[in-house]
């Protein structure tokens, strides 16, 4: 077992986990965060990806005990409040991104980083930033669309 | 480890180790990349989009951004998937790797580092700290491209090239390196070595192209069959020297 303190949507939260517990499993199981979820398992579909000291990253690619005095965003620290979603996210119901929303939180989290880096991108900027992380339901044409406004909505 | 393809005993987290990351562009000819620099560094650094073109144009293909902000160049290489970029590319441009034991240190080729899929010359007890890449000479030009199903997958096939050219235009040396094109990187030594001293025109790059079909052997794949895959290679082969060669002419 290890001992980690680690902050996840700004809360600091000191546990004792196994060496083998996934950060995605911790997430879930061990924080109740069950927003991120879990596809793959091998870091192909991206819908377990969250926000690592600022970067997105693969949470069933890394061990918990990695994460020791780090900071992680999910998607529950994504709204403002229980009325106020993130652009981003209010886009995605404006556009009707997301059909059964399970890729739809690892989606969030990587354009979250995608247009504080680049907040004027253009389509195929956008479908390249995409490319990480599948979607069965969409199609994905909405889900651009809602990138689009929500770069837009937050240049303003 | 997701794959269970390692269930090791012990693991040591490697990842506080800063002083194995990142990019030392000394004032040398050759620029060295410490192991645990991450792939998104490497997208991220002058120096690297400056002096060594071939990374510079690869890294885009390597998986997805999520993967490359984590991914590390030494941990790549270690791992020695014959079918990942970085590889090929070390052994195209003739880079050499350091290893670190207990006992001391040794300077490994690429060309004797990667044995076989999933297996380098590192000894149970050795770490590999750092890779000494040749920065880009002038007058050459260097292209990667490759062909993958989606965007971020495994290539069907990979082709990295590098093409210096001499006082009179001709090519002074050719370099060709290949993905997922055999049991490991493969390196076309015939087909590089038939450009040399020669112009780089239509003719002589589609007869390189067909050497390096003959050189690689690829193994197949339900996405793609051998066949497919040596055609592949000879395509590639073709536009990939025709644009090092044009990027040559281009450089002072």
């Amino acid at each position: 077992m290890h001992p980690i303190t680690v902050t996840v949507n700004g809360t600091k939260y000191e546990r004792q986990v196994e060496d083998r517990l996934l950060l995605s499993d911790f997430l879930r199981h061990d924080l109740l965060l069950a927003g991120t979820h879990v596809g793959c398992e091998h870091g192909v579909c991206g819908a377990c990806t969250v926000i690592f000291d600022g970067a997105p990253v693969r949470s069933c690619l890394m061990f918990a005990a990695q994460t020791d005095g780090h900071r992680i965003e999910t998607v529950e620290g994504l709204a403002v409040d229980r009325d106020h979603l993130h652009p981003l996210q209010q886009a995605m119901r404006d556009c009707h991104g997301l059909q059964c929303g399970y890729c739809t939180p690892g989606i969030l989290m990587t354009m979250k980083v995608f247009l504080e880096e680049t907040p004027n991108p253009d389509e195929a900027q956008i479908r390249e930033a995409l490319s990480g992380n599948l979607c069965r339901c969409t199609g994905y044409q909405h889900i651009v669309e809602a990138v689009k406004l929500a770069a837009e909505r937050m240049r303003k | 480890m997701n794959f269970r393809l390692t269930q090791p005993a012990i693991l040591i987290d490697i990842n506080p180790l800063n002083e194995l990351a990142g990019v030392n562009n000394g004032a040398g000819e050759r620029l060295r990349v410490g192991a645990l620099t991450r792939y998104r560094n490497l997208e991220r650094d002058p120096a690297t989009a400056q002096h060594l073109p071939l990374i510079a144009e690869a890294l885009p293909h390597i998986a997805h951004p999520q993967i490359r902000n984590r991914g590390t160049i030494g941990g790549n290489l270690a791992h020695a998937d014959p079918a990942s970029e970085m590889p090929a590319i070390v052994l195209t441009l003739g880079g050499r790797l350091r290893a670190q034991s207990a006992k001391g240190e040794r300077w490994i080729d690429a060309a004797d580092f990667f044995v076989g899929a999933l297996t380098t010359a590192l000894e149970p007890d050795e770490m590999l700290m750092e890779v000494e890449l040749p920065k880009a000479p002038p007058r050459s030009g260097a292209c990667f491209m490759e062909m993958s199903r989606r965007r971020g997958d495994f290539a069907i096939i990979g082709v990295a090239c590098t093409v210096r050219l001499d006082d009179h235009g001709r090519c002074a040396e050719a370099r060709i390196g290949l993905c997922n094109a055999g049991d490991g990187p493969v390196f076309a030594t015939q087909a590089a070595r038939s450009l040399a001293g020669r112009a780089i025109g239509k003719n002589e790059i589609a007869e390189a192209a067909k050497l390096v079909q003959s050189e690689i052997d690829p193994g197949g794949s339900i996405h793609a069959s051998k066949e497919f895959q040596r055609h592949l290679a000879g395509v590639l082969t073709m536009r990939a020297l025709t644009k090092a060669g044009e990027r040559a002419r281009g450089s002072a």
